[in-house]
């Protein structure tokens, strides 16, 4: 692959509510703070991929309430429904078709404007499943349920992540919920859809972010610390959870194996300094951990216990706070990238971890991880 | 502008409503009209790979050939994953809220090689196993929805 770049990232402070703000207020926010890491005016910005929902925002054609916030006056702009990581995946072959010098990819997500559980039972099948209620919460904790029965992960070791991820949090102005907890106390927060309780489960949230990705000679001229895509790669899933094993994620192992491929990484756990992946839930962290290849199945309670992942620990996860802390839908695979460019231009301020070179950020896309986008991501081109 | 005022407003989008018709297709209807008029299951079997896919579609996924062959499955089966639900959602097709707490499974019937998602009709967590057998309750007055099956029963109690 030619070599593209991260070269400016721009993210919002991500609340309950950010009540002032509409999707393009979030957005020019986002995008102006990208444009000024990266210390580009719009008219460097050569074509523009926006990522919404059309019903999270509860009109069609969702992406046109940005278009004057995202900069994409007179430009080629074009939309991806789907996490933010999916978008950037657009955004990074728009600027390999050699059409495009520099792409800016956005985000928005107004959780505070819709009721959630309406919305994610909409993503099931309208014949079979709608009716019967599954929406995000409860089709994640039948997944929960089916890993836990499988390899015989206990709650507490779910709750480790809640309690490691909200403390993470405290490092990160932007995040939305730092919270000190422990094991007991997640462990007697009430059941949501058993075993999810409400301290295993991500908030609802407002956010938005924005990444700028260039050519090679484009990203040389524009910074001197480009973040390089090393490897990138996605997998999806049957769509029915009713065709799916739950307590697999054969479509992360893939997607991550194509993705350390084209990066070279033999050794995921001694090539990979830190890791940002998309823990919606407790358990998935544990789940991804060992899709991305960490560890073996079921060994993802071990890990966690052991400290390695801890901010102090040999391969820290989401040092951000990750989505547990904040997760505003589509922009958080975003987020997941900026934390990780942050981290290896050594720009993460208090949360900085020492000595990242190579890190590895993770989305997902449908009910329970039905499809995985892995980005392996470095400071050496 | 003389004064400035710092109230926000939000606008609400009232009960407006975006109603769909969605077709279930043949084999969705078959599916359908079995539940309704003959309280029976029925799947689709795979030519090449074997699987049967309940309910069934016309195209197998990871194969990507053509479904033709339906066959019938049992109403009974065995609980693959489940949960129970502790907050409230909304029905869509009735704009009510579902009592709670309610189970919910992914259930294997016998016959399949996918599974369904359903209600069930215990609570109690630790009254609920992985692998435990389960049959469908239908109800009196049925349809054509995956709502004429009221629920499944844990047998075996």
């Amino acid at each position: 692959m030619e070599p593209v770049a991260v070269v400016g990232v721009g993210m919002t402070t991500i609340r309950r509510e950010r009540r002032e703000d509409g999707y393009a207020d979030l957005v020019y926010e986002a995008v102006r703070l990208a444009l000024e890491d990266a210390g580009m005016t719009i008219d460097q910005v050569d074509n523009v991929v926006t990522v919404s929902n059309d019903f999270f925002d509860g009109r069609t054609i969702s992406s046109m309430a940005v278009q004057d916030a995202c900069g994409s006056f007179d430009k080629n702009v074009s939309t991806v429904e789907g996490d933010g990581t999916f978008g950037a995946f657009y955004g990074l072959m728009r600027t390999l078709s050699g059409s495009f010098g520099t792409t800016l990819v956005c985000a928005h997500h107004k959780g505070s404007e819709c009721v959630m559980p309406l919305i994610t039972n909409a993503m099931f099948d309208p014949i079979y499943e709608r009716f019967l209620g599954v929406e995000a919460v409860t089709s994640a904790a039948l997944q929960a349920r089916s890993y836990m029965e499988r390899y015989g992960v206990a709650e507490e070791d779910c709750a480790l992540v809640s309690v490691k991820n909200h403390g993470n949090a405290f490092r990160n102005p932007a995040a939305q919920l730092p919270l000190r907890l422990t094991v007991e106390e997640v462990m007697s927060s009430p059941y949501v859809a058993e075993p999810l309780k409400v301290l295993d489960c991500c908030p609802i949230s407002d956010g938005a972010s924005a990444i700028i990705l260039a050519s090679r000679e484009r990203a040389e001229r524009i910074t001197a610390k480009p973040v390089w895509v090393k490897g990138v790669a996605h997998c999806c899933d049957a769509y029915h959870l009713g065709d799916r094993d739950l307590s697999e994620v054969r479509p992360l192992r893939e997607a991550a194996r194509r993705a350390y491929i084209m990066a070279g990484i033999y050794d995921p756990r001694k090539e990979i300094d830190l890791v940002e992946l998309y823990d919606a839930f407790s358990y998935m962290e544990l789940m991804w951990l060992e899709g991305l290849g960490f560890c073996g199945p079921g060994e993802g309670g071990k890990l966690t216990a052991s400290g390695a992942t801890a901010f102090e620990g040999e391969l820290p996860v989401n040092p951000s706070g990750g989505c547990l802390s904040g997760h505003p839908v589509l922009v958080a695979g975003l987020n997941r990238i900026i934390e990780c460019v942050l981290q290896i231009r050594g720009d993460a301020g208090e949360r900085q971890v020492e000595g990242v070179r190579t890190a590895v950020a993770h989305g997902i896309n449908g009910p329970c991880g039905q499809s995985h986008c892995v980005w392996v991501l470095g400071g050496e081109r | 502008m003389a004064e400035e005022r710092k109230e926000l407003i939000k606008l609400e989008s009232g009960e407006a409503e975006q109603p769909f018709r969605w077709s279930a297709g043949v084999y969705g209807s078959r599916f359908l009209t079995e539940l309704r008029d003959n309280k029976r299951f029925v799947g689709v079997r795979c030519p090449r790979c074997g699987k049967v896919y309940v309910p069934p579609r016309n195209v197998c996924g990871p194969c990507f050939v053509e479904l033709t062959e339906l066959v019938p499955v049992s109403d009974e089966g065995e609980i693959v994953t489940f949960t129970v639900v502790g907050f409230g959602f909304v029905d869509p097709s009735t704009g009510k809220q579902k009592p709670v707490p309610y189970g919910y499974a992914v259930i294997k019937l016998d016959g399949a090689d996918t599974y369904i998602l359903h209600y069930l009709d215990e609570t109690d967590p630790q009254k609920i196993k992985v692998g435990a057998r389960v049959k469908a309750v239908f109800e009196e007055e049925r349809t054509g929805s995956m709502l004429d099956v009221r629920h499944f029963t844990l047998l075996d109690r």
